[in-house]
């Protein structure tokens, strides 16, 4: 099937205007919010509803043509580059928010429908949408599903898979299943936490049925302003040590304080600080006081060198947008950056910030650090200036470092932004050849013909000969 | 290996802030219509640097998504690093019209506005006069019941029935080149009168003079100002708009006053853009700094002064609409709301998404009538069904917002913030208070 016959036939299912084929209508879609490559998708389609879904899988299926979904494409792993020459499905226009349960808590939305809309959509009724992604403004559910989304709050309310109870997808042949529904506790496999954090490589989903939540019915957030790393880091230990589990514990070192304030959220964080600590408590309001007054304490046992309680909701609303513009803030101080993502036991913080400094020594190029810190999620943020020659391929190496010191603790290469093409190198870090290779056979099961996204999450088959072996066992 | 050949190019320092995180997505209005990355900010920002890295040409999936932005700057606000996506925009179109030349009906019509028209006060008052002529001869009556509208589009023949009755003299005319101060005198301004301003909302200029003296300002008038320029900027047209703004600087300041004060976003945010406009001049960049040291939006002047609340009764139900070059370009959100809130009377009451564009985009509503025209829809379906006036700071907003009225058979009047203000110190003059 040639390109033309292909537009003509993908026009014919979506409609003339929702196709986009001409070489440089495409040049936008050529990466999501990972930079480092970028490759034409063959076509971009923008079904409207699970039929054209279905429909457009199943021509793509019938020629052989590789595939991917993409949501918003902020997504920080690439997973929606289309290193292939795929064609790009975008569920952009399918995001509708289709039913609300409030007495059960749940409600049902398209995969275009965008995270905070959601919570905005049922605020009224005092309810949310828990997982908060920092990109949520702009992020899809969709998305979140394919990249298991975290983000501030999920140390205590989880990641995006504690939240999805079901969905309905178009598996890579054109067939539409529901797994899954608006009750938890389906029996059989959990094949719907399968699903979750597959980085679209086991289909489509059209549908996503999630739990919403009651509102907390009180909220404090703490700023604490530290002059070493290290006091930061102990602070965040003994607080959980505690007892104490806080809505969301984040973290930020001397670098990304310096990006954050010269965004367009500046606090007025003082020039010379090494660390802020930003700790939200929700829940009752009784107790809440003396919890607060709990968490200053500890704060002030690690020397701090100035905490305070949020006053206003402004002040509050300030703090975290400054907070959450971090990686788009860094284009202010470096044309390019490049965000890691790695896990490690929160124990080893400061220990593991020491040898992320050291190599940030070492390689000469300077890195950020934004923490899900009670979480242990880091986010390294690696400045460099891709116009330098051979920048690029450094700032690639030094992430590659990074990560190896988060495994070398016992801890992880992502927590929330997945592998894409990224980190597929980085997998072996963690899993032996074999793990990776029954990793692989599960996504065959879903994908025999490796057409929906191929060859992202895993190392590239010429690059693990365990992996080829199970991929050409089909 | 740039594809940006001519002066004023959009620069890596500007482009390389963007690190492509998406966060502008759902504030852009043409990526909600459209879901297309090319017609989104990052999106357009990604293109611009493709084609000054060469690797894509000045071709129409180029000048498609540089010329659909509606140059509202939403994005501005949403952008976690401060891209200057406006100014990236406005000179990427500054390239294209050099590449590209408009020629045949276009051509001609830019010509004619934006070189021949706009920055001409004169030709502006006769074009006034002419439409003026329409409205009041009879032919409006005659052409309206002859169906002779129908031949032109919708979106033209909505614009004609909404447009402002023109009076009979521009706020030029009108206008001494001196309004004293009423009490004791505060300071010296120099008020810009601009081109629609001046001719078909006219009063709203003579209101802003009164409200200025009232609150102890003498008002001046140079009468060697032009049209801003803005217009143009947006379309591309940056030669003659540096022209114009070498004559505003000089105008200004040769006045000598100590503010220099606008009351229109679109026409405000270019005043305070000068130096970027002026940059490569070596004559006026400096100069454009000390003119662009004094602009201020009204509502933005009257509070950081200090004004004195108007003691008059105003007793109506209104909305604001953020025009988009107040809050997004020129960040004036929260002073325009408390000059209303201060007048007795008023209640504001909030809308949704206040702050996203109507449409009107300068002349966008006539050059894409196709994405206006849903923006628009989305607008008119946030007003607060009890308000009775729409209040906004810019005359591009208030034609455009008069359309929506109109068509969707409301009732609302459309007014300038700073008129409101203006009927309450008139009411304060009427009671004797």
């Amino acid at each position: 099937m040639n390109q033309e016959q292909l537009v003509a036939e993908l026009k014919n299912i979506v409609g003339l205007k929702e196709v986009i084929h001409k070489p440089d209508d495409l040049i936008a879609y050529e990466c999501d919010g990972f930079t480092i490559v970028r490759a034409r998708p063959r076509a971009v389609v923008f079904p409207n509803n699970t039929d054209h879904v279905a429909a457009v899988v199943k021509l793509l299926h019938n020629n052989r043509i590789p595939f991917i979904p993409r949501g918003a494409g902020t997504g920080l792993s690439g997973g929606a580059t289309p290193i292939n020459g795929e064609v790009l499905i975008s569920l952009v226009k399918m995001n509708r928010l289709l039913s609300v349960d409030f007495k059960n808590r749940t409600a049902v939305v398209e995969p275009g429908h965008v995270n905070l809309k959601l919570t905005n959509a049922i605020a009224h009724e005092g309810y949310y949408y828990a997982p908060d992604p920092s990109s949520g403004m702009s992020c899809t559910i969709g998305g979140n599903v394919g990249e298991n989304a975290g983000g501030p709050h999920c140390l205590k309310y989880g990641v995006t898979s504690n939240h999805v109870l079901g969905v309905e997808m178009v598996l890579p042949d054109g067939e539409i299943v529901t797994l899954g529904g608006t009750v938890p506790d389906m029996p059989g496999y959990d094949v719907t936490g399968l699903i979750v954090g597959s980085e679209g490589t086991m289909g489509i989903v059209t549908k996503i049925f999630v739990r919403i939540l009651k509102k907390p019915q009180g909220v404090k957030t703490i700023v604490a302003l530290y002059d070493s790393v290290d006091d930061a880091s102990q602070t965040v230990s003994a607080i959980i040590a505690e007892g104490i589990i806080p809505g969301a514990l984040e973290m930020m070192d001397r670098v990304a304080i310096e990006g954050v304030e010269a965004g367009n959220y500046p606090v007025g964080y003082p020039k010379d600080l090494a660390a802020v600590l930003i700790i939200e408590l929700d829940g009752l309001t009784v107790g809440m006081e003396a919890m607060a007054e709990q968490i200053v304490d500890i704060c002030t046992q690690f020397h701090v060198r100035e905490v305070r309680v949020a006053q206003t909701d402004q002040e509050r609303t300030l703090w975290w947008a400054n907070r959450k513009t971090a990686f788009g803030a860094m284009g202010r101080i470096s044309p390019d950056y490049m965000v890691q993502d790695g896990v490690i036991p929160r124990s080893r913080l400061p220990e593991v910030l020491q040898r992320i400094s050291d190599i940030s020594v070492e390689s000469g190029l300077r890195i950020a650090n934004v923490f899900h810190a009670g979480d242990g999620n880091l986010h390294p943020l690696i400045l460099f200036n891709a116009a330098n020659p051979g920048e690029t391929e450094l700032a690639v190496r030094v992430g590659s470092e990074v990560l190896q010191v988060c495994a070398d603790v016992g801890g992880s290469i992502t927590g929330e932004h997945g592998v894409g093409i990224e980190k597929q190198r980085d997998m072996i870090k963690i899993f032996t050849p074999e793990e990776i290779a029954a990793q692989v056979e599960v996504m065959r099961v879903f994908n025999p013909h490796n057409l929906c996204n191929p060859d992202k999450l895993f190392p590239k088959p010429s690059r693990c000969v365990e992996v080829k072996r199970a991929a050409h066992t089909h | 290996m740039n594809n940006f050949k001519w002066p004023d190019p959009p620069s890596v320092d500007k482009y390389s802030v963007c690190v492509h995180c998406g966060l502008c997505l759902q504030a852009c209005p043409t990526y909600l219509e459209t879901g297309n990355e090319a017609q989104s900010p990052r999106g357009r920002v990604d293109l611009i640097k493709a084609v000054s890295e060469g690797r894509m040409a000045i071709n129409e999936s180029f000048i498609d998504p540089v010329f659909r932005c509606l140059d509202c700057r939403a994005c501005e606000t949403a952008c976690p690093s401060g891209v200057q996506v406006g100014t990236l925009i406005e000179e990427a179109r500054g390239q294209i019209r050099q590449a590209e030349p408009l020629t045949g009906f276009k051509g001609m019509v830019s010509s004619v506005f934006l070189k021949g028209i706009f920055p001409n006060p004169g030709r502006l008052k006769a074009l006034g006069t002419l439409t003026r002529l329409y409205q009041k001869s009879g032919m409006r009556k005659l052409v309206r019941g002859t169906g002779a509208m129908r031949l032109l589009p919708r979106h033209l023949q909505d614009m004609e029935r909404v447009m402002p009755e023109v009076s009979a003299r521009t706020s030029r005319e009108v206008l001494p080149p001196l309004v004293p101060a009423i009490g004791e005198k505060r300071g010296s301004v120099g008020l810009i009168l601009g081109c629609v301003m001046d001719v078909l909302y006219a009063d709203i200029n003579l209101a802003t003079a009164r409200v200025l003296a009232r609150n102890g300002f003498d008002v001046m008038v140079p009468q060697a100002q032009t049209c801003c320029g803005a217009l143009q900027v947006h379309a591309g047209e940056r030669p003659t708009a540096k022209l114009m703004a070498r004559q505003n600087i000089d105008a200004f300041l040769e006045a000598g006053v100590d503010y220099i004060i606008i009351n229109a976003a679109g026409c405000g945010a270019t005043l305070k853009e000068y130096e970027d406009l002026m940059q490569s001049d070596q004559e006026y960049a400096h100069k454009a700094g000390q003119f662009v040291a004094k602009v201020r939006d009204i509502a933005e002047f009257l509070v950081e002064v200090g004004y004195e609340a108007p003691k008059g009764r105003v007793d109506v139900k209104v909305t604001y609409h953020d025009a988009c070059h107040l809050a997004h370009a020129q960040k004036v959100r929260t002073q325009p709301r408390q000059l209303l809130h201060s007048i007795p009377g008023v209640e504001l009451i909030e809308m949704r998404d206040s702050d996203v564009c109507c449409g009107s985009a300068g002349i966008y509503n006539l050059t894409h009538p196709d994405m206006a025209e849903p923006i628009l829809d989305k607008k008119m379906a946030n007003v607060p069904p009890e308000a009775e006036i729409l209040v906004m700071g810019n005359p591009g907003c208030m034609m455009q917002m008069s359309v929506g009225v109109h068509r969707k058979a409301m009732d609302q009047e459309v007014v300038h913030t700073i008129s409101l203000m203006d009927r309450a110190y008139e009411a304060e003059k009427r009671s004797g208070a």
